[in-house]
C-alpha cells in the first residue's frame, strides 16, 4: 500500500461571498485536512462604501444618517454613538429625558438585534422554527420605532445634542406592553433551544475563546462577556445615564458557541428590564440641549464608545474647527471580533465554521464600512 | 478648548522609564493621551501592557496632516486598562513614507487594524505578519483616507478591468 494512502492534501475550499450562512458578503477561504479547518482567510470589503471618507465630505449633522447604515440592524446603537462623540466634542449633554429615550430606543434596539441574530443562528445550524418568533417579536420593536421616528431600520432616531422628536401618544404603554410579554417569549426560545439536544451538540465546546484570547484580539460584548469577563462598558463607563438602572452583566464560562447564545439571552431580558425602569421613571423636560445651528467644535479630538449590540463601538473624531470632522474613525466591533475567526476555526469541521461565524454576530455593512 | 498637561504616577513612571522619548502628556475634554517619538511606540505599548495593565489595545488608525512637512501622519494607538478601567491614546507623529514598527508583536489584534492603516493611508509597518490590503481590491492603485485623495477619485483602470465598466465621472 502506498505510504500517502491516509494522507491528504490540503484542500482549498472558497466559501461565500455569496453564501447564506456568512450573512452577507463574507468570503472565506478555508484551508482544509479532509473536513477539518487547518486555516482561514477572510476576504472582506465587497460592501466598502468609504464611510470614513464621506465624513471627511460632510457637515457633523449631514453625516449622522450614514452612520445608520453601518450596522443596519442596531441603527439607534450607532445613532447614539456618534451623537455621543461628537456632544463630548462640543461639550455638551443631552437633557434627562432625551438620555432616558435614547435609552428606551436603544435597549429595545438591542432586543431587536439579538432577535435577529438568534432567529438567523438558529437557522444555519438548522432550527428553521425560532426565526419565525424572533421575527415576530422583532416587529414590535420595529413598529415602536416606526411609530417614533418614521422609520424601521435606518431610523435617524437622535439628533447631536438630545432629540428632535417627542414621544407620541401611547408610547410608554406600547413600551410596557412589549416588556410585560417579551419575557414569556424569550421562555419560549428557550424552550425550543437552550435544552435541545440537536442544540447542545452543534454548540457546545465549539469555537471556544478564552479570556486571555478575548482580550489579545481586542474582541467584546456578548463574546468577551461569555469568556466569563465582566466586562460592559454600559456599566464600566457609563453613559446617557445607565448608571441610574439596575441590572445584570451575564456572563459565561467556557467561552464557546453555546454560552454566546446563552449570555445573548440572558442580555435581552436584562434589556427588558432597563426598559421598563426607563420608561417608568421617564422625566419631563426638554428634548434638547443647547447646540448651536452651525455646528463648528473647537479644534481637539475625543474617543467615544458605546455597548453596541456587538461589542464595543467607537468613534475617534478630530475636528480641525471647521463645520467638517477632520478625521472620523469608527471603530466597529464586527470588523475587530471578525478577526478572531481563524482562531476559533482552527481545528473544527466546515460545518462547525457555519455555527462560529454566526456566533460572532457581524453584520458586513459595519466590517467593511 | 485647548488640552491640557496631565500628570499622574503612570505619567511619573512613564517619565523615568522613556524620559525625552516621551514629548507630551495630556488631557483634552476627559481624556488623556501621551505623544511619544515614533521609535519608541512599541517600547511604550509593550510596558504599558505588562507593567501598568493597558492590556486591550481597542484601535490602531492615522490622521493625515499633509501641511505639517516631517511629520505628516499621526498614528493613534487607542489602548484600555480592565484593571484601571482607563482608556488612554498614545499617539506618534512620523513623515509620510516612514515604516513604523508593527504592534502585533504586542497585540494580535493589531494584525487587521495595521493592514486598514495600510489600506487607507499608505502607511507601512515594518515586520507586519500579513502586509495586503484588507477592505479595498488588492490591485487598487491608491490610499483613499490621504487627503490629497479626492472624494470622487477613483481607480478607473481597475475599475474597468474588474467591473467592466466606465467609473462615472
Amino acid at each position: 500500500m502506498p505510504e500517502t494512502f491516509l494522507d491528504s492534501t490540503e484542500l482549498i475550499l472558497n466559501m461565500g461571498p455569496q453564501h447564506p450562512s456568512t450573512h452577507g458578503v463574507l468570503r472565506v477561504i478555508l484551508k482544509l485536512d479532509g473536513e477539518k479547518v487547518t486555516g482561514t482567510d477572510c476576504v472582506i470589503g465587497y460592501l466598502h462604501r468609504g464611510v470614513e471618507k464621506i465624513g471627511e465630505n460632510r457637515t457633523y449633522v449631514m453625516f449622522a444618517p450614514y452612520v445608520d447604515r453601518m450596522d443596519y440592524v442596531a441603527a439607534v446603537s450607532n445613532g447614539l454613538g456618534y451623537c455621543l462623540a461628537i456632544e463630548k466634542l462640543l461639550g455638551v449633554e443631552a437633557p434627562p429625558r432625551a438620555q432616558a429615550v435614547r435609552v428606551i430606543l436603544t435597549e429595545l434596539n438591542r432586543i431587536a438585534s439579538h432577535l435577529f441574530w438568534l432567529g438567523t443562528h438558529a437557522l444555519d445550524i438548522g432550527a428553521t422554527t425560532p426565526v419565525m418568533y424572533c421575527l415576530r417579536e422583532r416587529e414590535e420593536v420595529l413598529k415602536i420605532f416606526e411609530a417614533y421616528c418614521g422609520a424601521r431600520l435606518t431610523t435617524h432616531a437622535f439628533r447631536i445634542g438630545g432629540l428632535q422628536y417627542e414621544t407620541y401618544d401611547g408610547f410608554e404603554q406600547q413600551c410596557l406592553a412589549f416588556c410585560d410579554a417579551f419575557p414569556a417569549r424569550v421562555d419560549d426560545y428557550e424552550a425550543l433551544l437552550t435544552g435541545n439536544r440537536i442544540w447542545i451538540d452543534r454548540l457546545k465546546g465549539v469555537g471556544i475563546l478564552n479570556a486571555d484570547d478575548c482580550k489579545a484580539y481586542g474582541v467584546t460584548g456578548p463574546m468577551l462577556r461569555a469568556a466569563g469577563v465582566k466586562w460592559d462598558i454600559r456599566k464600566a463607563l457609563p453613559y446617557s445615564g445607565y448608571e441610574k438602572y439596575d441590572f445584570e452583566i451575564p456572563v459565561g464560562y467556557n467561552g464557546d458557541t453555546y454560552d454566546r447564545y446563552i449570555v445573548r439571552m440572558q442580555e435581552m431580558r436584562q434589556s427588558a428590564r432597563i426598559v421598563r425602569q426607563a420608561v417608568q421613571s421617564l422625566p419631563e423636560g426638554p428634548i434638547m440641549a443647547k447646540v448651536p445651528k452651525v455646528i463648528k467644535p473647537a479644534p481637539g479630538e475625543v474617543y467615544v464608545s458605546i455597548e453596541a449590540p456587538k461589542g464595543e463601538l467607537g468613534y475617534y473624531v478630530v475636528s480641525d474647527g471647521t463645520i467638517n470632522p477632520y478625521r472620523l474613525r469608527v471603530r466597529p466591533p464586527s470588523f475587530v471580533n471578525l478577526q478572531s475567526l481563524d482562531k476559533m476555526a482552527k481545528g473544527a469541521l466546515i460545518a462547525d465554521v457555519v455555527a462560529i461565524i454566526g456566533t460572532i454576530d457581524i453584520v458586513l455593512g459595519e466590517v467593511d464600512r | 478648548m485647548e488640552s491640557a498637561p496631565w500628570e499622574s504616577e503612570l505619567t511619573l513612571a512613564m517619565k523615568a522609564e522613556f524620559g525625552d522619548s516621551v514629548l507630551e502628556f495630556s488631557t483634552h475634554r476627559g481624556q488623556e493621551f501621551v505623544v511619544a517619538k515614533a521609535d519608541s511606540a512599541i517600547a511604550i505599548l509593550e510596558y504599558l501592557k505588562y507593567e501598568a495593565d493597558y492590556d486591550y489595545l481597542v484601535d490602531v488608525t492615522a490622521v493625515h496632516w499633509p501641511k505639517r512637512a516631517g511629520e505628516e501622519f499621526d498614528l493613534v494607538y487607542i489602548l484600555y486598562s480592565f484593571a484601571r478601567n482607563h482608556r488612554l491614546r498614545v499617539k506618534t507623529r512620523i513623515a509620510d513614507g516612514y515604516k513604523p514598527q508593527t504592534s502585533v508583536t504586542v497585540h494580535l489584534t493589531a494584525n487587521w487594524l495595521e493592514r486598514e492603516v495600510f489600506d487607507m493611508f499608505g502607511i507601512e509597518f515594518a515586520g507586519h505578519p500579513d502586509p495586503r490590503r484588507i477592505l479595498m481590491p488588492d490591485e487598487w492603485k491608491g490610499h483613499p483616507l490621504r487627503k490629497d485623495y479626492s472624494i470622487v477619485q477613483m481607480d478607473d483602470a481597475w475599475v474597468k478591468e474588474n467591473l467592466g465598466i466606465e467609473s462615472g465621472h
